[in-house]
């Protein structure tokens, strides 16, 4: 058995020494096929976990108060009224389990400083937005309180308005003109990287709400959102259910409304997000299927070429005397060394192009052993069927039909 | 079966196809074919020779009739046992040649030794013996398709011999040859035949060539029309030992037991498939 085995095997080898190019062509099939595969898998679950990253980034006691429906397909959230200031002062005041409550009205304008302009998110916004956004001042300070209170044109920028009007030296004290009015920079933000959208979470600049309203947006009372930040150890169900029942109450909507105002909390958020994300691996991951079946067929279509050559090569040796299993055996082990070959260059090839592009992309490579497996058993599956079985059925001829198939 | 019959044929039949469709190539052949000679098969196409030499071959089976090799019913044989009757006592030519393309001709000669699970060194030596044989030594690396058709065919008659078969069946051996090549073939033949005592069964239709047969049987239309024999010039030499392809005795290989001995007979008596 052991010699029918090594037997079986030298004469695999023998055969694809023989047939190199027909035998790279087989492997190239299998290879770009476990490659595709594994590849966008892989970075299909490195970009859900950067999402889930960066909105854990945004703080864990997170919550986001909206006008109009929660986010979602086929949801209005044109038309609901804003919130008020006075909005905000309830739930400060009748909402103990929130440690910190942001108003936020904002507008997308144009920065100019010196001779440079940059278009970017303004932010009226209150001290609290700094705990609520889990924002850290680089350089600088927070707003006073008679700047809050009075309307100031004071701001703070993120780190990439700062990288972009005043690449070299501290801000602190010059003037940016915002859109237009001119206020004077008193800090800078810690720099927080790409946002779960993939915005820059960096490209902003906030000033006392009353500023924003006063100047940019012109209307005095409205509040556009609500960031709201739970203290620690509270669940935010029960807090958010009473935060919904306050805002029924205060837009007074009637017992049978829908609401016209969402609360999110991050958790809330990250699961919309990463379900778009996981829809969009499903759908890479089945371009990726589509590439393996037809690296597949590639396979299929080399084996069944040479089905004509092998047929005669199985036909001399039936007649000098192989018995049908021997050739089976040698077909199969031919077939299984360029399959599993195949699989494994595929698995190398796919670690080292995932490697580079999430390093290029930067986000997390996550190995998935389980989609290596899948696309290696497959398309080594693929190889082995389509090699094996042209032959099995050349091998049950009589020796003189498949020496003269044609 | 005495006197050195080696072969022998009784009321062999073969009918392709069924029905209405059914054709019937052999009509009742009798036939036996004595250890060492050469025997030439002659007939029109379609008067059944080729499927006679596959019968003799074993690589056919007949509809009916009786076959013995040696004292081995072969028509009552299995795929697999045919396989190792041819695997250990018969060698093939054909006339398309039919070896291994990109396949040296040291490998193409060592094939059938690999299916005897002999060892490298002892394949190694066999094939250049056998090379050197039929006139090709220093060819050893080349493949076929770096041959002429002479020297294909030569190889071929390599790959035959390696073994040290009883049998060598040869179908149109010279048909894709010119005549000075074919020549040359057949004086390789006849030498295999009066040097090594192998029994030579050839199909040829060009009489020039059954010329150098020592028998020569006629087919038409499925029967055997004629059977002419001629004196020897040299007498039949003993059967060559068996050394080369380490292939024990008929005899001994149908009364052994032993099963665990890769080309024994063990593989004879078919064990699990």
């Amino acid at each position: 058995m052991t010699q029918m085995l090594l037997n079986a095997l030298l004469l695999a080898l023998r055969a694809i020494q023989r047939n190199l190019m027909r035998s790279f062509l087989t492997v190239l099939g299998v290879v770009i096929g476990v490659a595709a595969v594994i590849t966008m898998v892989t970075l299909g679950n490195g970009a859900t976990r950067m999402v889930s990253d960066q909105i854990s980034s945004l703080g864990s006691n997170l919550l986001i108060l909206r006008p109009g429906q929660q986010l979602g397909p086929g949801r209005d959230s044109a038309g609901a009224a804003s919130f008020k200031l006075a909005d905000v002062e309830a739930i400060q005041t009748q909402v103990p389990a929130l440690k910190a409550v942001a108003p936020v009205v904002g507008s997308k304008v144009t920065l100019v400083a010196g001779n440079q302009n940059w278009q970017s998110q303004v932010n009226g916004t209150s001290n609290a937005y700094f705990v609520a956004g889990n924002w850290q001042i680089a350089a600088g300070r927070q707003f006073e309180d008679d700047e809050e209170a009075a309307g100031k044109a004071v701001c703070i920028i993120g780190a990439t308005v700062k990288k972009q009007l005043f690449p070299k030296g501290s801000p602190i004290g010059d003037e940016l003109r915002v859109k237009n009015f001119t206020c004077e920079i008193i800090g800078v933000l810690q720099g927080k990287g790409q946002g779960a959208m993939g915005q820059d979470q960096d490209d902003v600049v906030l000033m006392p709400i009353r500023t924003a309203q006063r100047r940019l947006t012109g209307n005095v009372n409205d509040v556009s959102t609500l960031m709201l930040s739970l203290r620690d150890g509270v669940a935010a169900d029960p807090v958010m259910e009473q935060i919904r029942r306050l805002m029924r109450e205060r837009r007074r909507l009637s017992e049978n409304a829908d609401d016209d105002f969402n609360v999110m909390d991050t958790k809330q958020i990250a699961e919309t997000l990463s379900g778009t994300i996981r829809t969009m691996t499903g759908l890479l991951g089945a371009v990726a299927a589509v590439s393996l079946l037809v690296g597949g067929i590639g396979i299929m279509n080399i084996m069944l070429v040479s089905v004509t050559e092998r047929t005669r090569e199985i036909g001399i040796r039936l007649a000098i005397g192989a018995l049908e299993h021997e050739v089976l055996l040698q077909f199969l082990i031919e077939a299984v060394a360029l399959s599993a070959l195949g699989g494994l260059i595929g698995i190398i090839l796919a670690l080292f192009v995932c490697l580079g592009l999430t390093a290029l992309m930067h986000m997390p490579f996550l190995f998935n052993p389980g989609i290596n497996l899948l696309a290696f058993l497959f398309s080594g599956a693929i190889g082995i069927v389509f090699g094996y079985m042209p032959a099995r059925r050349a091998a049950s001829l009589d020796p003189i039909v498949a020496l003269r198939f044609e | 079966m005495n006197n050195g019959t080696l072969i022998s044929l009784r009321a062999i039949t073969k009918t392709y196809g069924e029905g209405v469709a059914a054709f019937q190539a052999l009509k009742g052949i009798d036939l036996d074919i004595a250890a060492g000679q050469f025997v030439a098969i002659m007939g029109p196409s379609g008067s059944g020779k080729s499927t006679a030499l596959n019968i003799l071959g074993c690589l056919d089976a007949p509809t009916s009739g009786a076959y013995g090799f040696r004292d081995i019913p072969v028509e009552a044989l299995t795929r697999n046992q045919r396989a190792l009757l041819r695997r250990h006592y018969l060698g093939f030519v054909f006339q398309g040649f039919n070896l291994l393309s990109r396949t040296s001709a040291q490998e193409n000669v060592e094939l059938p030794l690999l299916y005897r699970g002999a060892e490298s060194a002892q394949r190694h030596a066999a094939a250049r013996e056998a090379l050197a044989q039929v006139g090709l030594t220093g060819w050893e690396h080349h493949t076929p398709a770096e041959l002429s058709g002479g020297q294909q065919q030569r190889l071929a008659i390599a790959r035959a011999i390696v073994t040290c078969p009883l049998v060598l069946l040869a179908d149109e051996p010279t048909g894709n040859l010119d005549s000075q090549r074919g020549h040359e073939i057949m004086d390789l033949l006849v030498a295999l035949n009066r040097e090594q005592g192998i029994t030579v069964i050839m199909v040829t239709h060009e009489p020039e060539m059954a010329h150098y047969a020592d028998r020569v049987v006629k087919f038409v239309d499925g029967v055997v029309e004629s059977d002419s024999r001629k004196e020897r010039h040299t007498p039949v030499p003993p059967p060559a030992p068996l050394v080369r392809g380490e292939s024990q005795p008929l005899r001994s290989v149908l009364s052994s037991p032993d099963k665990g001995r890769p080309g024994g007979v063990g593989e004879l008596r078919e064990t699990s498939p």
